[in-house]
């Protein structure tokens, strides 16, 4: 048996999704947001739905998300993914609409509009990609940056009395009536990347019912912005991002599977 | 008794070398090619052990660019020999 009697369609295991094309995408080696993107494109097929998506592009690293996934596309101001997807869903209920920022794009700009679009229960799913710093702009702190985190503006560790406490949206989130599903994850090896496929699935599904607001956080990496390898990175992500963003369903009242 | 041979395509050109494929895999398939980069300057993967490969796709699960494509078959050893 030679390795040309395996390669044939026939035997086909595994590919890149038909959604996501061969544009080389822009971001750094081992950066968590290819591996999102894929998982987006891989459940929007087995939904059916690629010609009813719009999605919400974010300022920040993933501003070009519109470029990889064929889909339709909003390109939204800094922070204003949710108000955006709330007016395209409202006009369009039949869509299905989604939103996806990072962190700084989220829990710092956006925080006012993140927070009374889920909490006014509007059907859109948000994917939240949390990696504790500004990645696109140098790796400057961000509101969700880690205690005694070093970054290039706190270069001696962000120090609770001068730069706060990290702020958990999450778990806020969790507390707000109109969301129904409220997940923090991981795509770092197998099996918490298929975790984190089930979990968006379930906030598109959920979004798709009518039945509320969902978040999914997503634990990701920034090996740039961090000065690790990629291997590294998602050591300390386990070592430290874990500790203060325990993974897991915070919320779910959705009764989906 | 029968057994999963797998293999693997690895799209080169589209590879940035990140090398989470490489600790990904269970098998020892792939590795960091030697001293070769692609037409984007970066380094890529390459099956070097091809023969080790059972088709798990934990690899391409992994990639964060979908560089790679998985194959695998199910074969008698029987038929083999």
């Amino acid at each position: 048996m030679t390795e040309n009697d395996i390669i044939s369609p026939e035997n086909l295991v595994y590919k890149k999704p038909e959604l996501m094309n061969d544009t080389p995408m822009h971001y750094c080696p081992g950066c968590s947001h290819g591996v999102v993107h894929k998982l987006i494109a891989e459940i929007i097929e087995e939904m059916g739905m690629e010609e009813k998506t719009v999605g919400v592009s974010p300022v920040g690293c993933a501003v070009f998300a519109y470029r990889y996934l064929d889909i339709d596309w909003q390109e939204a101001a800094h922070g204003r993914a949710p108000a955006l997807a709330t007016a395209i869903k409202r006009l369009w209920p039949d869509r299905l609409v989604f939103t996806y920022q990072g962190d700084g794009d989220l829990a710092c700009i956006g925080t006012a509009e993140t927070i009374h679009a889920l909490n006014r229960g509007e059907h859109i799913a948000i994917i939240f990609i949390n990696n504790a710093i500004y990645g696109m702009t140098g790796g400057q702190m961000a509101p969700t940056t880690l205690i005694g985190q070093k970054t290039s503006t706190c270069p001696y560790g962000r120090d609770p009395e001068l730069h706060g406490y990290p702020l958990n949206i999450t778990e806020i989130a969790s507390t707000l009536r109109g969301t129904c599903y409220v997940s923090r994850q991981s795509v770092d090896t197998v099996g918490s990347i298929l975790k984190a496929k089930k979990a968006i699935r379930k906030a598109f599904e959920a979004s798709m019912k009518g039945l509320g607001s969902s978040l999914v956080e997503i634990v990701s990496t920034c090996n740039s912005g961090w000065k690790l390898s990629p291997a590294e990175a998602n050591e300390w992500m386990r070592e430290k991002m874990f500790k203060e963003y325990v993974k897991g369903d915070l919320k779910d009242t959705t009764n989906l599977k | 008794m029968s057994t999963n041979r797998g293999a693997i395509v690895v799209d080169k050109d589209r590879c940035k070398g990140c090398a989470l494929c490489v600790l990904a895999c269970s098998k020892g398939v792939i590795s960091l090619a030697v001293r070769k980069v692609n037409v984007h300057g970066y380094p890529y993967v390459e099956p070097m052990n091809p023969d080790n490969c059972i088709g798990c796709a934990s690899c391409a699960i992994v990639c964060p660019d979908g560089c790679i494509e998985v194959y695998r078959k199910i074969i008698d050893k029987e038929d083999e020999q």
